[in-house]
Formats: C-alpha cells, sequence, structure tokens
C-alpha cells in the first residue's frame, strides 16, 4: 500500500522439509504502530520473526524493511531491525558494558556516539547499576533486558521482540511493557507473545497466526469490539420465569444459568433499559445486571481451535 | 567490522582459562623442545667446529623445533578453534551476527583472524627462544625467517581448517575431533604409496608436511606458499558456505 510502512512482508511461506511453517503471510506494520503476535506454540510466530530479520530464509514472498528488500540488500535493511530472538543472544563471559559496545559497533554507530547510544540503552532497560556486571551472573529478567538494550541500541526503525517477558518477575513485566509501549511512539514494534493480556496491554494492532497462516488481523479496538459479546447477565432477588424474561423488548432468548443468575441474548438493541423497566414494574428486584464479555482468550481459542476459520478474517 | 569481530573473538579466547593454559603448556613443551636441541647442538659442536661448511644453529636449532612446534600446533589448533562457530551456533548468540548489518563474509573472516591472531601471539613467542641465541651466537636469519613464514603459513592453515570444522556442528567436541582428524590427515596423508615414486605422487603434492620441509630448509618456493594459501582461502570459503546455508536450512 504505501511506501511509508517500516515492514512490508508479501506472501511470506516457508518449509521446513515438508512441514509448512509459515503459509503465504502478508502483513504491514507503520510507524507508532505495535503489533502483537499471537499464536499458540508451534504456530509460525518465531519462524516469521527470523525471516524478517534476516535469520532464516524464506522459500517464498517478500520481505521490505522501511522500503529496502531484505534478500536483495541484507546490510542496509538489517541496520533498520533489532532483533531480540527468544534465547537473549548474549555472551556470558562479557560485561553488559562489553557486550552493548560490541553490539554498538557492530550495528556500525560511530565511533564518537557509541558512549552516548550505550547509556541511552541502559537507561531505556534499566541497567544503570549492573553495566560492570558479567551477564552470566546476571539473573534471567536482566539478561532479557540486555537483550532488549542490544536490540534498540542502534535506534532502530523496527524493533522485533520474540516473547520478551518471558521469565520476568511480574514488577519486571510492567516495566518491560512500559518500555514496549514507550519504544511504540518512535519506532515499529513487532512483538511476539502467548500471553494475551499482554497484547491488550501494549498493542495497537494484533494478528493471530495458526498452522502458520494469519486467522486474524485487526487493531485492538477492533479486537475490543468482537470482545463485547451480544449477551446480559441478571441476577434477581425474586427471580421471574424464563418466558417473561424472553417476552422484553430486544431479548432474543434467555437461559437459566446454575448459580441462579439469567443469561440474556440479544442481537441488536440492548436490552438493558427494557429489562430495568420491567424489574421495577413487575417486582423482580434486580440486583445484578452486567454485560457478558468475551475474553481474548475466548476469540484467541475460537480462533485457533477451529480449522474453518481459516483466513476468513486475515486483512 | 572485520576488526571488531576478531577483537572481540580475541579477547573472548583469554577471557577464558582455555587460551592462558593453552599457550603456558605449548610454550613449556616448545622451550623444553628448544633446550634439548640445544644440548644437542653443544654436544655436536666439537666436531662441527672442525667441519668445513658446517650446518649452523639454524639448521640443528631452529628447523627441528619449528618441525616439532608444527606438530605440537596440531594437537592444539582444534582446542582452540573447536568453538569459534559451534559455540555461537549453540548458545543462539549467531543471531546476534545474524541480524546485525553484516555480511556472512565478514563474520567469518572476523572470526577466522581473531583465533589467527591468538596463534601469532603464540608464535611471537616462540620466535624469542631462537632470537635469544642471538646474544650468544649468529643465527641464519634467513632460514629463521623462511621457518617462521612456513610456521604462520601452517597454523592459517590449520586455522581454517578448523573453523571450518566449528561452522559444521553445534558440539565444540566435534568440532575438536574432525579437526584433529583432518588435520592429521592432511599432514601423513603421503605416508600412503611407495616411497620410490612419492615426490610426485598426488598424495604428496596434498601433504602438508611436504610444503612445509622445503621452508624449514631455507627453501622459499611459491609452490608450496600457494598451497597454503589456497588451502586457507578454500576452507574460507567453504565456511562463508556453510553460514549461509543455516538460514537456508530445511
Amino acid at each position: 500500500m504505501s511506501n511509508s510502512a517500516l515492514v512490508q512482508v508479501e506472501h511470506l511461506t516457508r518449509y521446513y522439509s515438508l512441514t509448512c511453517a509459515v503459509s503465504d503471510v502478508s502483513f504491514e506494520l507503520a510507524k507508532g504502530e505495535v503489533l502483537g503476535f499471537l499464536g499458540p506454540n508451534g504456530a509460525g510466530k518465531s519462524s516469521t520473526m527470523q525471516m524478517i530479520t534476516g535469520n532464516l530464509a524464506p522459500n517464498a514472498g517478500q520481505i521490505r524493511i522501511a522500503g529496502v528488500d531484505l534478500l536483495d540488500q541484507p546490510k542496509r535493511a538489517k541496520q533498520e531491525i533489532g532483533y531480540l530472538p527468544e534465547q537473549p543472544p548474549v555472551y556470558r563471559e562479557l560485561t553488559v558494558d562489553e557486550y552493548l559496545l560490541y553490539c554498538a559497533r557492530l550495528n556500525r554507530i560511530p565511533r564518537g556516539k557509541t558512549g552516548g547510544a550505550i547509556a541511552t540503552a541502559k537507561d531505556r532497560c534499566g541497567l544503570g547499576d549492573v553495566g560492570r556486571r558479567l551477564i552470566g551472573n546476571l539473573s534471567k529478567g536482566f539478561q532479557q533486558r540486555v537483550g532488549i538494550a542490544q536490540a534498540i541500541i542502534h535506534i532502530p526503525a523496527v524493533v522485533i521482540l520474540d516473547e520478551p517477558t518471558v521469565g520476568l518477575d511480574p514488577i519486571q513485566i510492567r516495566q518491560i511493557r512500559a518500555l514496549i509501549r514507550e519504544l511504540g511512539k518512535d519506532h515499529g514494534i513487532i512483538l511476539s507473545t502467548h500471553i494475551l493480556p499482554e497484547v491488550q496491554a501494549t498493542c495497537n494492532r494484533v494478528q493471530i497466526i495458526h498452522h502458520g497462516k494469519l486467522v486474524f488481523a485487526d487493531s485492538t479496538a477492533g479486537l475490543e469490539q468482537r470482545m463485547n459479546a451480544t449477551s446480559l447477565i441478571a441476577a434477581f432477588g425474586n427471580a421471574p420465569d424464563i418466558s417473561s424474561v424472553q417476552q422484553v423488548t430486544g431479548v432474543d432468548s434467555a437461559e437459566q444459568l446454575a448459580d441462579g443468575r439469567i443469561r440474556i441474548h440479544y442481537s441488536e438493541t440492548n436490552p438493558a433499559e427494557a429489562l430495568v423497566g420491567q424489574s421495577v414494574t413487575r417486582q423482580w428486584r434486580l440486583h445484578e445486571l452486567a454485560p457478558e464479555r468475551r475474553t481474548l482468550e475466548q476469540i484467541f481459542i475460537e480462533l485457533t481451535c477451529s480449522e474453518a476459520h481459516v483466513n476468513k478474517d486475515a486483512a | 567490522m572485520i576488526f571488531t569481530i576478531a577483537a572481540r573473538e580475541l579477547r573472548s579466547l583469554f577471557l577464558s582459562p582455555l587460551a592462558w593454559s593453552i599457550l603456558a603448556v605449548t610454550l613449556f613443551i616448545l622451550a623444553y623442545l628448544f633446550l634439548s636441541q640445544i644440548e644437542a647442538y653443544i654436544n655436536l659442536q666439537p666436531r662441527l667446529a672442525t667441519l668445513e661448511g658446517a650446518p649452523g644453529v639454524a639448521d640443528i636449532v631452529v628447523a627441528p623445533l619449528f618441525a616439532d612446534a608444527a606438530v605440537v600446533l596440531l594437537l592444539i589448533t582444534p582446542l582452540v578453534t573447536m568453538r569459534v562457530l559451534s559455540e555461537e551456533r549453540r548458545n543462539r548468540t549467531l543471531t546476534l551476527l545474524f541480524s546485525a548489518p553484516l555480511s556472512m563474509t565478514e563474520i567469518v573472516v572476523g572470526k577466522y583472524l581473531g583465533v589467527l591472531s591468538f596463534f601469532l601471539i603464540l608464535l611471537a613467542l616462540l620466535a624469542l627462544m631462537p632470537l635469544s641465541l642471538l646474544a650468544g651466537t649468529e643465527l641464519d636469519m634467513g632460514k629463521l625467517a623462511a621457518g617462521m613464514l612456513g610456521l604462520v603459513l601452517v597454523i592459517a592453515a590449520f586455522t581454517a581448517i578448523g573453523v571450518y570444522m566449528s561452522s559444521l556442528t553445534e558440539q565444540p567436541t566435534v568440532a575438536a575431533v574432525t579437526t584433529f582428524g583432518l588435520l592429521l590427515l592432511l599432514w601423513i596423508i603421503d605416508w600412503a604409496g611407495n616411497k620410490q615414486m612419492d615426490d610426485n605422487g598426488a598424495l604428496a603434492h596434498l601433504s602438508m608436511l611436504r610444503h612445509y620441509e622445503p621452508l624449514l630448509k631455507g627453501l622459499f618456493s611459491s609452490a608450496d606458499v600457494a598451497y597454503y594459501l589456497l588451502l586457507i582461502v578454500l576452507f574460507i570459503g567453504f565456511s562463508i558456505r556453510r553460514l549461509d546455508a543455516t538460514r537456508l536450512q530445511p
């Protein structure tokens, strides 16, 4: 579509001998977007990311990073990529400072600017106090942060993070998510995860990949919409008959739940108001009324468990 | 960029005790060989003094020392080169290099030069041994230089083969074993066949030892140098291809 896209992936396909790991995946990433890549284990998330970062050659398809074809001009394209693989690629025998200096050199940061770049990256990832410590002696969480620092040290246009919060404690997870949101302001970010709330917390676009195919691609707002299910849960002090509830305007059907509550399905107009009115006039003593939201998990399971959904929603 | 990688490789070597212990053990053994060669020379000296055009220190001390040094290096090269690429692969740090704006050639050549400079340090320390004789005697510098060139070429070829073997596997020990096997085979390959025709036999041309011996005698032949350079280029080329193939792997 547009030339301003930071990442353009077209018809990406990859086979591992006869198994198709990634099949005809196409998407774009614009500046300021945080794209969440969801999928069960072995769905092809990591393979896709490896291909975008030039660690794996695709069998077919095209990848352009900031307009530069990754396969034709890998060096130029890779200058715009920062990549944190599943396992942070750190050398245990180096200190954090030595390691980041090496990364800065590898990414061709001019000599005069390396000091500043290292300081900024350390600052952003909260590594200020551990600069002189050996990476091998750091905890998993800190190693992960070193991995993220490595990915952003050269201020690339695109940052690709493969499960960045794995192995971190809840406080660190919050910090990393905040960092990702902050980075998302002036970078494009692709984030893979199988932790669903993480997507809701950090991403503004979501893609679900399953069996190597994109089964869902939408903005987080669109996802929210999907999650607003068309049902209400109501609890009454003086429970009416199911049949009388069904007669309330807007209600399609109602069912009695095991705990005494009633689930009310509707399609177009929300019957909440009418229901409250009826409750008052007919003394049902309504004391609980809540819209039932589908969780991201449900959507996820729905999409990944039924083969029929394949590609239906891919934009 | 190549030198950044080479410098880190060298640094990492010295951060592990392996490099230090290899330096210590190798130099200890070579010093022992050197001293025993000196002793042999001292025993021979009275007889040599009576001879016209007798072999000098360079022939009796330096040449055997360097010949032995090549064999010692053959034993230790696999230990140093084994982890150069296999460990990166195993620890998944190769991703760092692959994602950086680097070509495969830069990665391989950088790694190669890093390990090679370790061996050049070792050789420089070795060279100090015969040079110390200058304090008490005269030395045929031409022969010493030829021998040194030979040793540098030999170790450069060993390293290239070691780097290639290391690129093939994730297991450093497997890399070490295969490197050792291939080096030894190339060293002794001309032992096969009968002695009458061996001078011009194809196997003799492949032997690393055969191309090393003339240099020890002070005989510089471009064919010998070309042999080593070809070997180096060949195996570095193989390593680059091999590394490139990791991306294509099924």
